[in-house]
């Protein structure tokens, strides 16, 4: 059963049974796609566009199916099924959470005013490119992790790593659903856009620099699940605050699967961890390397580098951007509804820390500039869990050793820090100091390449490379040593 | 020797100036490889002017643009051998995002308008470089061009635009700031690069620009290419440039050494040129000295001169006199331009300058004292000339007179000072027939008879002749002739008059006097677009509290009085 409100479309109820999906279409959708020919001709002239990229630049290894979550509904009662799905034949489809038909905008100058069901003509170009910035990222980090396949230590973890990537695609999916249908022609060339440019391309490049960077290893891919796409999950927050109803629903229902993103990224460390732990500790040396495992420090420089330059994903500590986004009701902060302020926010303050002649000093700023700070606040304290769980892991194999959050000012190239060193503890450093020790701090050439020779792949079933603890459970109840990824026979491969 | 003057009234009491060096730049470096130069923009965030603004993302302020002015005036004098100037961004993605916004809303209006007109002076003048000299500039945009930025690109040739996918170019000055853009960008859209009206209507509104093959079919870039192709493309264009270029390709060039300026209390001294800040009066005394000497003979001897060369040491003092004044001196509403010396050795240089015109350099000192004379012509000051007994408006230094407002010439000789000396005289010259067109392309003899030819006839007539003040005053190019009695009581009351009227209502009405006759891109930039400007710098609906400069960046939406005016 659907409801279906003149105002916000239709939308699956919010209780009783799933509410499934037709299938009989295309493109799985719960926005009325089959009502809205204009609207379908586009997405399915986009639909074989996104085929041919994700044929080219999706996951390199050739598999026959794969154990897949995929969206049917967006009901409280279940809104996945799992199955076996060849990759491609994978259906991304469009979903948006329930409407609520009351919603208002809930901050900025329109505070109090209806929720937008269509883009208000003057902040047309902020929501566009606040879409486009959203959407560029989406199918970018499959791009950069398509090869990882080649040298996964599990069926289970190359599951995970499928996963991500169909479900990234879905975002994409979802992004370009609001510029199709919002957004108009310039939309239609936008949206095309996000195909054309490619992670690491010299000519097309992603938009934000982080997505240009190669995933080399599958330490670093967790280390990207944690942190890289934690910052996703907090710019999601954000515009699932905003006044624009579309967009809203849109992010919260990607919030969902980003969750089982964050998943992969928490326990993959965890894992990492464990078992150097348990190397660590039948060996008695720091010097896993030998025995097959990744040196403690070797993780925790890989957690400095990509907390780094996630922190550098929210832009300046200042920011008349934000600023605008927020005043505009379009872009709001994290937990908005639950903040107990005013929402407007004129004349509020909060401190911030920058460098004066080369001390921190803290200085008084209008919050409403500061909230891309306000954001990595939110989002620093997130990724202290992290950690915690995963010190958990080395108290319980009786080390003294810990990981740790490196200072906020570590390895910065954007904002109030970008123009001096500061070491992980917080000292600021001259560049003679900065140069001596950044080898100790961040991966060197010499790090990734001990990393690199560990990964070999691991494709027997229930069977884990020799870095990596096995999960405790697996996926959908489905034990470790299920068969999540299925390959053609040797014979029809050859 | 040089001391600040105690009473420079600038912006935040900053007093600018406009002295600096490719060694001593913050913001651009220049570099030469052979005949191509690339000038490259990276903006030290930290190198704001004034206090109180971050320059970032490639956002400039007036010491961005007096980096920029001197850069383009050194890669005239001394690298003879350029033919093509590459304008590119030292950042990724970026190449400029325009004028400074805070520093904009930050700035008193006059400030505003001053940082207008000389940066638009500067982009007229490296139209110039490629009109007059051959060194044609090409802007590669290797990221996105916006506002100021895009305008940047306007004034150059040619605009090659990175196809990344993102890089855009805009003028998102009326959409996000409530205001124009500034510095010609409307007028050139459709002047210079022909995008028609209705496009340049959805240009100028869209604050998220065009990029790509779009920008390239309406015409407001000539060339969108992936970045892998851009430096060959960028490269290729420069060459043309270079192929089809007249400048030599073996001169040596001439150093622009610092200027000799002596600030001394209310006095600024430079060789050949002296002024009086007169701050009772609200008035400066300008002095010009005529050459002292002949010219040397021959071009050789021109260029071993250098710096010192009568016409180029007169332009480059008085270039740095009018920018100091008009940036520093702002309360200071009247010029009082005199000259001094041997008008025939004023005529002699002149000669030399059209006799040597195929030289390189005698052509960029010719062109450089046509640009300083046109700083004149925009320049919000009454300027009044008087003529006096011993003085030297001939030639190119009576151009000085003609910028005036007003002529005052004395009839006959003071005398009780020297009752022998020769009666003040005014002379016609060659120079005065074409060497130093104004923005409307006419020359100043010509704008001064505007629709009156056989009065140009009858000037142009005399050429050459000593005219007394009766024969000026029958030809027209004297306002006034007192003579002795009346001299001294007709300057003062003609000056203390004139301080006495509103300096708003009299900067309006001298512009629309200055400028007669035909609209150039140039007049229409210094009068119809800065006029317009000037207007919504001062209206709410940018400057009010509520206004949109005034509140961009601080999250505040701009408040709109709706009425249309």
């Amino acid at each position: 059963m659907t409801t279906t409100d003149d105002r916000i479309g239709s939308a699956p109820e919010p209780t009783g049974p799933v509410s499934r999906i037709d299938y009989s279409e295309r493109i799985p959708n719960n926005v009325q796609l089959s009502t809205d020919r204009r609207l379908q001709r586009a997405l399915e002239s986009w639909q074989p566009k996104f085929l041919d990229w994700w044929k080219n630049l999706g996951p390199a290894l050739p598999t026959k199916d794969v154990y897949l979550r995929t969206a049917v509904a967006v009901g409280r009662d279940g809104w996945a099924v799992y199955d076996f799905v060849p990759m491609h034949e994978y259906r991304w489809g469009i979903f948006l959470a329930e409407g609520d038909p009351d919603r208002s905008v809930n901050f900025g100058r329109h505070k109090g005013e209806k929720a937008w069901q269509t883009v208000p003509g003057e902040y047309r170009a902020e929501l566009q490119r606040l879409i486009v910035v959203q959407g560029d990222t989406e199918p970018a980090s499959v791009e950069q992790q398509r090869h990882l396949g080649a040298t996964a230590p599990s069926l289970y973890d190359l599951r995970n790593l499928f996963q991500v990537n169909v479900e990234e695609g879905r975002h994409l999916w979802a992004m370009v659903y609001l510029l199709q249908a919002h957004f108009g022609r310039e939309g239609r060339e936008e949206a095309e856009e996000l195909l054309k440019r490619n992670s690491g391309d010299f000519d097309n490049p992603r938009i934000l620099g982080a997505f240009n960077e190669d995933t080399t290893d599958w330490l670093q891919f967790f280390m990207f699940t944690y942190f890289t796409d934690r910052d996703g999950k907090y710019q999601l927050g954000t515009l699932k605050e905003s006044g624009f109803d579309p967009l809203a629903r849109t992010c919260e229902f990607m919030l969902k699967e980003e969750a089982h993103h964050m998943f992969v990224g928490t326990t993959g460390v965890q894992r990492t961890v464990e078992r150097t732990a348990q190397v660590m500790v039948e060996h008695d040396t720091e010097d896993v390397l030998p025995y097959g495992a990744i040196p403690l420090s070797t993780i925790q420089k890989y957690l400095n580098f990509q907390f780094s330059v996630s922190m550098d994903l929210f832009g300046s500590e200042l920011s008349s951007n934000a600023a605008t986004y927020y005043t505009a009701g379009i872009k709001g902060r994290w937990a908005e509804t639950r903040r107990k302020d005013d929402h407007v926010l004129l004349g509020a303050t909060r401190e911030m820390t920058k460098v004066v002649d080369g001390r921190f000093v803290t200085e008084t700023v209008p919050l409403l500039n500061a909230l891309n700070l306000d954001l990595r606040d939110e989002y620093r304290a997130d990724c202290e869990n992290g950690v915690r769980r995963w010190n958990q892991a080395l108290e319980e194999a009786g080390l003294p050793h810990r990981l740790t959050l490196p200072h906020e000012g570590f390895n910065r190239k954007v904002g109030a820090y970008s123009a001096v060193h500061v070491s992980p503890e917080g000292e600021i450093l001259d560049d003679a100091t900065w140069a001596a020790k950044v080898d100790s701090w961040l991966p060197s050439a010499q790090d990734r390449a001990d990393v690199a020779a560990l990964m070999q792949p691991t494709y027997e079933q229930g069977a884990f490379a020799g870095w990596i603890a096995p999960p405790s459970q697996g996926i959908n109840e489905m034990g470790v040593e299920f068969d999540y990824v299925r390959f053609w026979k040797q014979d029809n491969a050859s | 020797m040089t001391a600040v003057a105690d009473h420079a009234v600038a912006d935040n009491g900053v007093e600018v100036s406009f002295d600096t060096s490719p060694e001593r730049y913050r913001h651009w470096r220049l570099s030469v490889d052979g005949r191509v130069a690339t000038l490259t923009l990276a903006v030290d965030p930290e190198g704001g002017l004034v206090p109180g603004y971050e320059l970032k993302m490639n956002s400039y302020d007036l010491g961005v643009d007096i980096e920029l002015y001197d850069a383009v005036q050194r890669l005239r004098f001394e690298h003879p051998q350029v033919a093509a100037v590459v304008v590119t961004g030292g950042l990724d993605r970026m190449f400029c995002a325009g004028a400074n916004i805070r520093m904009l809303a930050q700035s008193s209006h006059a400030w505003k308008v001053n940082f207008c007109k000389f940066t638009n002076e500067t982009r007229n003048g490296m139209e110039d470089a490629t009109a007059s000299s051959g060194q044609t500039y090409v802007a590669a945009l290797n990221g996105t061009a916006a506002g100021g930025g895009y305008e940047l690109a306007l004034a150059c040739d040619e605009i090659v635009l990175v196809d990344d996918g993102s890089s855009a170019v805009s003028l998102p000055e009326v959409p996000l700031l409530g205001v124009l853009p500034g510095t010609g960008g409307l007028t050139r859209v459709v002047d210079k690069r022909h995008v028609r009206r209705d496009r340049a209507d959805v240009f100028a509104t869209k604050s998220d620009g065009i990029k790509g093959r779009t920008a390239v079919e309406w015409g407001l870039v000539d060339a969108s290419v992936p970045r892998a192709r851009f430096a060959e493309e960028v490269g290729a264009r420069a060459q043309a440039a270079v192929a089809r270029s007249s400048r030599p390709q073996d001169a040596t060039g001439v150093p622009l050494t610092p200027l000799a300026r002596v600030v001394d209390g209310d006095e600024i001294r430079y060789p050949h040129v002296a002024a009086v800040l007169d701050r009772a009066g609200r008035r400066v005394e300008i002095t010009v000295q005529a050459p002292t000497q002949a010219p040397p003979a021959d071009a050789a001897g021109v260029h071993a001169l250098g710096v010192d060369y009568w016409p180029l040491a007169v332009a480059r003092a008085l270039d740095d006199l009018v920018l100091r004044l008009r940036t520093n001196e702002p309360a200071l509403g009247t010029w009082v331009l005199r000259t001094v010396g041997d008008a025939d050795l004023v005529l002699a240089h002149d000669d030399q300058l059209i006799a040597l015109a195929d030289d390189w350099f005698v052509n960029e000192v010719r062109h450089y004292l046509k640009r300083t004379f046109k700083r004149l012509d925009v320049t919000s000051r009454s300027l009044v000339a008087l003529v006096e007994p011993g003085s030297a408006f001939a030639g190119s230094l009576l151009e000085l007179a003609l910028a005036a407002d007003r002529q005052y010439m004395l009839d006959g000789v003071f005398e009780d000072v020297d009752p022998d000396a020769e009666p003040a005289v005014l002379v016609v010259g060659a120079a005065n027939a074409g060497l130093f067109p104004m923005g409307n392309g006419l020359t100043r003899l010509q704008s001064r008879f505007y629709g009156d030819d056989r009065a140009l006839a009858a000037v142009l007539a005399r050429s050459g002749e000593r005219l007394d003040a009766a024969a000026a005053a029958a030809l027209g190019l004297a306002t006034m002739t007192p003579d002795d009695i009346d001299w001294a009581d007709e300057i003062r009351i003609a000056l203390e008059e004139r301080a006495a009227l509103s300096p708003d209502a009299l900067t309006g009405m001298e512009a629309n006097h200055r400028f007669v006759g035909p609209e150039t891109i140039e007049t229409k930039i210094f009068g119809r677009l800065t006029a317009w400007q000037n207007w919504i710098f001062l209206r709410p609906n940018a400057s009010g509290p509520e206004g949109a400069l005034r509140r961009y960046g601080s999250g505040l939406r701009a408040e709109f009085d709706q009425f249309r005016v």
